[in-house]
């Protein structure tokens, strides 16, 4: 009702106000706040050695990162000077990786790592496959010296939990594509900025899930120890870690994947690894190769996720284990003795150093899929064209025109009278301090563009959400189907999506959406069908025998029960769609993802790009705001 | 809280009964474990109840004016060494919060608690935790067992942390698993084992660190009936094996009446009586106990001391002679086949006569009540 009549006043006042008061930015413009910027960064630069901060703490963290990731790298994946090829050949970081992945996850997980690091050498990726993983697993291994630790301090202090817990949500719901150019501020572009975001974006997984897994062991079991006389550090090292062990791998596996994602598109600010070429194909338009890159990100995925969730596993069934423990330590020793032997070849011979004497199989693949692309485009392109540009004329531009072409005062308002509606007051006191930020950084315009693909992609989101999530939810069948589908989805790196919308669809805003729709579309399926599924059996049947229809039993009983989990799904929905939608930027989705993307590229741009970076937080913080607030106001219902 | 004296006194008597009641009433002079006026309020501003008016509100009110819970409202007892002492009260009567308090697991609002002459309530954290360890072990009604431990390793568990050698504790671990009649599955973990067996591994553990006593909070409610029972029977057992000192919750008053030397009845964090089973049920201090015992069958519980008379002119007095603590329904048969009433003797005293009609009063009583 309210929300009609705020549309009715938004409709009537576009239609008398249509282009004024738009504050829009040219190309290469820059307001003078976005040109200080500029002088901030031009400033750092030369403050580099003298400042005590940047030079002692900054500088001493950076050196460190890159000291390290590059002798990993000459260790593993680049020549290591004066040699041709690194210390360790493929042949022998095979053997090394098969072995530690033997000792913790075991047989089928070894096998699948083998298969999937051949590939990476075949596929003529190498070095930027080990590259990628050298830079996710420097700040996986920071994150759980940090994060662990964190997250039991979290678990035993309250004062702890309330100082981490809002900074672990800026750090989650902040779009990773805006906090890459404020570290470039800091630790300039290359490995240790890359390792620095990965970290950042990578953190709050394992904290909050030790966090959480400590905090729910049995409280029964804490009590009888504790009247036992254990002290909290015997209660810590004997019941609490060792009852959360399982939950806490989880969150390490959680750790691992969102390491991956964001090293990925770390590669924008010089970060080493796989990132880079898909990049540069996503660039230069060249299908083939972003494809092959594209395709060895997803097989690293998929690696890493099995094999942490087999370790987990294993930390289970290990102790368990009725076999003989010998039997597994001599056959640790001997894989040792192999891995060693396989070293050892892999820095005498050539063919066991050098990757590219592998049998090559990326370049055909290459070739393959970019011919494909082009049949399929020049063939079917009658209705990928048709498709685009129906849902950019019908939906996208009208939609467009009223948040980008109203003036901004009637779309402030009308955010604010939203918040409101929906949220309350504090929603709306954010709503209020967001507005003012983009205000503030001089991009309003293409902050309403972004904010238009960002909704238009998440009511597609959502559709496919109640659709795919109540049949899932309804028949166990359809969710035994596609949930294995939603899981690998979801442990895809989201910059991997860029490669197939693009392919279908060629540089444009609807591309950015498509792959936003894909990339938050598993989310928010999973949350409405895990709340069709928690509506009481007892209810349904209720219903069903006073004789409802099964679109009644939906509409009437399980949409509205699962009301919590739809708005649920709608944040959720709404916080991929922004960080991918900006992500887009870097196939046509322009506004403000293209301004970051530029300010990467182009020095004069950077100040801009930065406060691009700040309006998407603002945009985020907002949108989290208002639905969480509504979330919380469905669920007191 | 009254405590009716039953009529007569208490010189040794000639059964095996009346000597443990009069053991026990002696030793409780220097009791093992005393109590005096404990207080446990829940909420903030706890400590401004105690003491003023408001204390004896009803729960409620007081929750309503102040927004705190008078969980134990202050309890007095001394258990003697050796004794079984049974808390019981309906469910929120305050049970847990009393036995938690003994040690400290929750901390007391007001009030004395003294372990073997020790002052618990000033005792330091160091002190709490040697008492911990050696002096005082608890049994849980979720058994609270270490899944991630064998089931020698979860009874070992409190030798470990007092830092036992690793021999020692074995060794000790598998005597009290096969106290507890669980040899054989040592190495089990708690989650192959159903829910008495899991209870079973729970006493073992109390009992690995040869505790002076022993505290039970519902161990038994979480079990099925059968099993339930036997349980019973086993604490039984080991009280007789090991004679600990033991504090009983419980809400089952077949359970208080089978285990219990004394019985402690509380409502709503007060006392409201103190006694032996039989006291309990032969003179219960308020409606409250009253409606609480009333559907026991009395004649297994009242002894001859509850249903004896003085011996009317010209009375009989050559019946057969009874200690005054046997139990009516063991009592019966020799009366009901005798013609002639029996006599209550304590020591070479005559405190009275029970015949047929005596008897029977109590019998048919419980079938119409
Ligand atoms: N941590 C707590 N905070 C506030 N109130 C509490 C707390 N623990 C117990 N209470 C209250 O104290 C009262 C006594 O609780 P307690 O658990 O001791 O009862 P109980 O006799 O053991 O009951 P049951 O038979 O259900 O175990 C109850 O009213 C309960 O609500
Ligand atoms: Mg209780």
């Amino acid at each position: 009702m309210l929300l009609g009549a705020i549309l009715g006043i938004w409709l009537l006042g576009w239609l008398l106000f249509e282009g004024v008061a738009t504050l829009p930015l040219g190309r290469a413009t820059l307001t003078g706040f976005q040109t200080r910027l500029n002088e901030l960064r031009d400033s750092f630069d030369a403050a580099r050695d003298s400042n005590v901060f940047l030079d002692v703490v900054v500088g001493g963290i950076r050196d460190a990162l890159d000291a390290f990731v590059v002798g990993a790298q000459d260790l593993l994946s680049q020549a290591a000077f004066p040699r041709p090829v690194p210390q360790v050949g493929w042949l022998g970081v095979v053997a090394l990786f098969a072995w530690v992945t033997y000792a913790l996850a075991g047989v089928r997980s070894t096998i699948l790592v083998v298969l999937s690091l051949l590939s990476f050498g075949v596929l003529g990726y190498w070095s930027e496959s080990i590259d990628l993983l050298i830079v996710t697993f420097t700040a996986v291994l920071i994150a759980v010296l940090v994060g662990i630790p964190l997250g039991i301090a979290m678990s035993r202090s309250r004062t702890v939990t309330a100082v981490a817990t809002p900074v672990l949500d800026v750090m989650q719901t902040m779009p990773s594509f805006a906090y890459l150019l404020p570290l470039v501020l800091l630790f300039s572009i290359g490995p240790s900025a890359a390792v620095v975001a990965t970290l950042i974006y990578a953190l709050p997984p394992v904290v909050r899930i030790t966090a959480h897994g400590l905090r729910t062991v049995a409280a029964s079991t804490i009590e009888a120890t504790t009247s036992m006389g254990s002290t909290r550090t015997q209660l810590l090292r004997k019941v609490q870690l060792p009852m959360a062990k399982r939950t806490i791998i989880v969150g390490v596996n959680q750790t691992i994947m969102a390491a991956l994602s964001m090293a990925t598109i770390a590669a924008l600010i010089d970060g080493p690894g796989l990132g880079e070429p898909v990049i540069q194909a996503l660039q230069t338009l060249d299908i083939g190769t972003a494809f092959v890159s594209g395709l060895c990100i997803v097989i690293m995925a998929i690696m890493l996720d099995r094999a942490t969730t087999a370790a987990s596993q294993r930390a289970e069934s290990e102790r368990r284990a009725t076999r003989d423990p010998r039997r597994r330590r001599i056959a640790l020793g001997a894989g040792a003795v192999l891995a060693a032997v396989a070293v050892y070849l892999s820095r005498s011979y050539l063919w066991a150093a050098d990757p590219s004497r592998l049998p090559d199989l990326g370049r055909p693949l290459a070739d393959v899929a970019g011919t494909a692309t082009d049949w399929f485009t020049d063939t079917f392109s009658a209705v990928t064209g048709a498709i685009k540009d129906g849902f950019t004329y019908a939906l996208l531009n009208p939609f467009q025109s009223l948040l980008a072409d109203s003036p901004w005062w009637l779309v402030a308002a009308v955010l604010l009278a939203v918040a409101f509606v929906l949220g309350g007051w504090r929603p709306t006191v954010t709503t209020a301090v967001c507005l003012a930020v983009i205000f503030g950084v001089g991009l309003w315009q293409d902050t309403m563009v972004t904010l238009t693909m960002t909704l238009v992609a998440t009511v597609m989101v959502m559709l496919l959400a109640v659709v795919f999530g109540v049949w899932m939810g309804r028949s166990k069948r359809a969710d035994t189907a596609f949930r294995p589908l939603l899981d690998a989805g979801q442990t895809i790196p989201p910059f991997v999506y860029l490669v197939p919308a693009l392919a279908l669809f060629g540089t444009s805003r609807f591309t950015a959406i498509v792959a936003a729709i894909v990339y938050a579309a598993p989310v928010a399926i999973k949350l409405v069908a895990d709340g069709i599924r928690g509506v009481s059996p007892t209810t349904v049947e209720a219903a069903t025998s006073a004789g409802s229809s099964t679109i009644q039993v939906i509409s009437k009983v399980q949409l509205p029960m699962a009301r919590n989990a739809l708005v649920l799904a709608a944040n959720q929905g709404l916080l991929y769609v922004l960080s991918m939608v900006v992500i887009g930027g870097l196939v046509g989705g322009g506004a403000l993802g293209y301004t970051v993307v530029s300010g990467f590229s182009q020095a004069q741009l950077f100040g801009k790009g930065l406060a691009a970076g700040i309006a998407i937080v603002a945009l985020g913080i907002m949108l989290d705001r208002i639905t969480q607030h509504a979330a919380a106001r469905s669920g007191r219902r | 809280m009254s405590t009716q004296a039953p009529p007569a006194a208490t010189v040794p008597g000639q059964d095996e009964v009346s000597a443990r009641i009069a053991r026990l009433d002696e030793a409780r002079r220097n009791p093992l474990l005393h109590v005096e006026g404990l207080w446990k309020v829940f909420g903030t501003k706890s400590d401004r109840i105690i003491g003023t008016p408001d204390a004896d509100l009803p729960r409620r009110e007081l929750m309503a004016k102040t927004g705190c819970v008078v969980a134990v409202k202050d309890v007095s007892f001394d258990v003697a060494p050796g004794e079984v002492f049974v808390v019981m009260g309906l469910s929120g009567s305050g049970k847990s919060t009393l036995v938690r308090c003994l040690t400290r697991l929750i901390e007391p609002s007001a009030g004395q608690v003294t372990v073997a002459g020790q002052d618990i309530t000033s005792a330091t954290d160091a002190q709490l935790r040697e008492l911990r360890r050696k002096h005082v072990a608890m049994v849980f009604q979720h058994f609270g067992l270490l899944p991630h431990r064998r089931v020698i390793d979860n009874v070992a568990y409190g030798l470990e942390i007092r830092g036992d050698g690793k021999a020692e504790r074995r060794e000790r671990a598998q005597e009290m698993v096969d106290l507890v009649g669980l040899s054989g599955n040592e190495d089990s973990y708690p989650d192959q084992l159903s829910g008495g067996m899991q209870q079973r591994v729970g006493l073992a553990r109390a009992l690995a660190v040869d505790p002076s006593v022993l505290l039970f909070d519902e161990p038994f409610s979480a079990l099925d009936p059968l099993i339930r029972r036997d349980m019973q029977n086993e604490v039984i057992r080991l009280h007789h094996e090991v004679g600990k000192t033991m504090v009983f919750i419980t809400h089952d008053l077949q359970e208080a009446l089978k285990l219990g030397d004394r019985i402690l009845i509380m409502r709503d964090g007060a006392m409201v009586q103190v006694g032996r089973p039989d006291e309990v049920v032969g003179a219960p201090a308020d409606d409250y106990v009253r409606d609480f015992v009333s559907e026991v069958p009395r004649s297994h519980v009242l002894t001859l001391r509850w249903v004896m008379r003085d011996p009317r002119p010209g009375e009989s007095l050559e019946g057969p002679v009874m200690g005054p603590d046997t139990v009516v329904k063991n009592a019966a048969h020799k009366v009901l086949a005798s013609v002639h009433p029996a006599r209550v003797v304590s020591g070479d005293r005559l405190l009275g006569v029970v015949d047929r009609e005596d008897i029977l009063r109590v019998i048919v009583a419980e079938e119409s009540p």
